[in-house]
């Protein structure tokens, strides 16, 4: 299995999270998820059940908690990927 | 923004939602003439949004079992099941729901809310894992959010999700709860049973089911989805509510798990609340007895449920994804939501409205409750009344 680096996350995300921006927002791995974006909590939840797939993990809703930023849950996808079966 | 402003912050949202003036959450209901007719302001309305599946609340033997046992022993226990609260009564209902499932042993809490709450937060901890349909009721979210576990979510009824998710614990699969319902209270539709049985066999995991809403609906007894599934042993803990199809307030778990009385040790919603009050006991006895027997009430029931959901089919209602006692009307938007809401209850039909993030997939909801009291002809005013409102809304 190919290991997946936590930039390459970060990129991923950033790419996937233009979609929830206006035009002029520039995502970046500091912009806050809740406040600088239009993403409410069902589009939060589909979002994340998408990234469950894209990188076969699940991610559970306590761990989200701690989760503002865009490297934030790059982090937590980063350690739950790192965990070994 | 403060601890107040937050509150202002939802109060504006909400208010968004619902037109000045129109308060479809929380309508005040002046009187209940029986299980179907109320009064709601001056107008005589015909009760479409109860979990009074079987039509039980005005029973005699229940009502005579609730006055009675007031006489008895008072209107409260004033005490904890674990302390001064714990009469024979709860400890008689619980040897009955117990028989009721040929299970081991019956605990009773206070309400089906602390039912899950305490049933759940007293099986799983820190390091545990609870993995729950993603329509699961309030209680299961706050149970498992109460017990510590890690919380992870399977699409609605998708069965290969939930293989994915179990396959992606490795280990860990064999200290996960999966958490199901009988029938899901937001569109109605039944728990794929007999698939999540294999999948919870496949990798050592234990079930839970949730029969609040299929109890005394499904089944020749009644007993729920297991009952109409044949796999009653199958099933790890069974949890229920009181509120509903018994017409009382309490709930209940049962299992053959030998391990189910320690939780009366471990669980706060069940140590630190006072147990239900002498009358409730009473009357839920009385209830579940009918329950037992009441083969009748359940066949009226399916009657009405077919009878609604195949004319909102057939008119071009977007419902649920199976007849049952919940019929949802599934719309777009809350706006839609809102106006189809209170056509019906300017119609003199009370149904319930449940607008996002309640409602699955940011759909709105109009949800309607059919019982075994409801008429045929009462139905049958239910349908015109939803023809009339389909022509103007599409309009």
């Amino acid at each position: 299995m190919v290991e997946i680096k936590q930039e390459d996350i970060l990129h991923l995300l950033c790419e996937r999270l233009a979609s929830f921006a206006n035009a002029e927002l520039e995502i970046t791995p500091e912009t806050n998820l809740i406040t600088q974006l239009a993403i409410d909590s069902i589009k939060l939840l589909n979002l994340i059940m998408e990234l469950e797939d894209n990188f076969d993990i699940s991610i559970p809703l306590n761990a989200l908690a701690d989760v503002l930023t865009v490297r934030d849950l790059a982090n937590l996808i980063y350690r739950i990927k790192a965990v070994p079966k | 923004m403060n601890l107040l402003e937050k509150l202002d912050a939802a109060a504006a949202a909400r208010k968004a939602q619902l037109p000045t003036g129109l308060s479809a959450f929380g309508i005040p209901i002046e009187e209940i003439y029986s299980p179907t007719e109320a009064r709601i302001g001056d107008r005589h309305i015909l009760l479409l949004g109860t979990n009074n599946y079987l039509g039980l609340s005005f029973a005699p033997e229940c009502r005579e079992a609730a006055h009675e046992a007031i006489d008895k022993e008072g209107t409260g226990t004033t005490g904890s099941r674990m302390a001064n609260g714990n009469y024979s009564g709860h400890r008689a209902l619980e040897i009955e729901f117990a028989d009721f499932y040929q299970c081991r042993s019956c605990i009773v809490f206070t309400t089906g809310y602390q039912a899950n709450l305490g049933t759940i937060s007293g099986l799983i901890g820190a390091g545990d894992v609870a993995l729950i349909d993603g329509d699961s009721h309030a209680s299961i979210y706050d149970g498992c959010i109460l017990s510590g576990a890690d919380i992870i979510r399977f699409r609605h009824n998708d069965m290969v999700d939930l293989e994915k998710r179990l396959r992606r614990l490795g280990d860990r699969s064999r200290n996960t709860l999966i958490i199901v319902e009988g029938i899901y209270s937001m569109l109605g539709d039944q728990a794929s049973l007999a698939e999540i049985v294999n999948l919870k066999n496949a990798y050592n995991s234990t079930l839970l089911l949730d029969e609040a809403h299929s109890l005394g609906v499904l089944g020749e007894t009644g007993q729920g989805l297991v009952e109409k599934t044949g796999l009653i042993n199958e099933v790890d803990f069974i949890t229920g509510t009181f509120s509903k199809s018994l017409c009382g307030v309490g709930g209940y778990c049962v299992s053959n798990h030998p391990q189910l009385d320690q939780l009366r040790y471990v669980s706060h919603p069940y140590i630190f609340t006072a147990s239900p009050s002498p009358a409730t006991i009473a009357a839920t006895r009385a209830a579940l007895r009918l329950l037992r027997n009441g083969s009748k009430l359940r066949e009226q029931l399916w009657r009405n449920a077919r009878q609604l959901y195949s004319h909102l089919k057939m008119l071009g209602y977007q419902v649920g994804p199976e007849p049952g006692p919940v019929v949802a009307v599934i719309l777009d938007n809350p706006q839609q939501a809102l106006a189809l809401w209170n056509g019906l209850l300017e119609n003199g039909i009370y149904v319930n409205l449940i607008l996002p993030p309640a409602a699955p997939e940011g759909k709105s909801l109009v949800r309607c409750s059919v019982n075994a009291a409801h008429t045929f002809e009462q139905i049958e005013h239910v349908c015109r009344t939803f023809t009339m409102l389909h022509s103007s809304l599409a309009r």
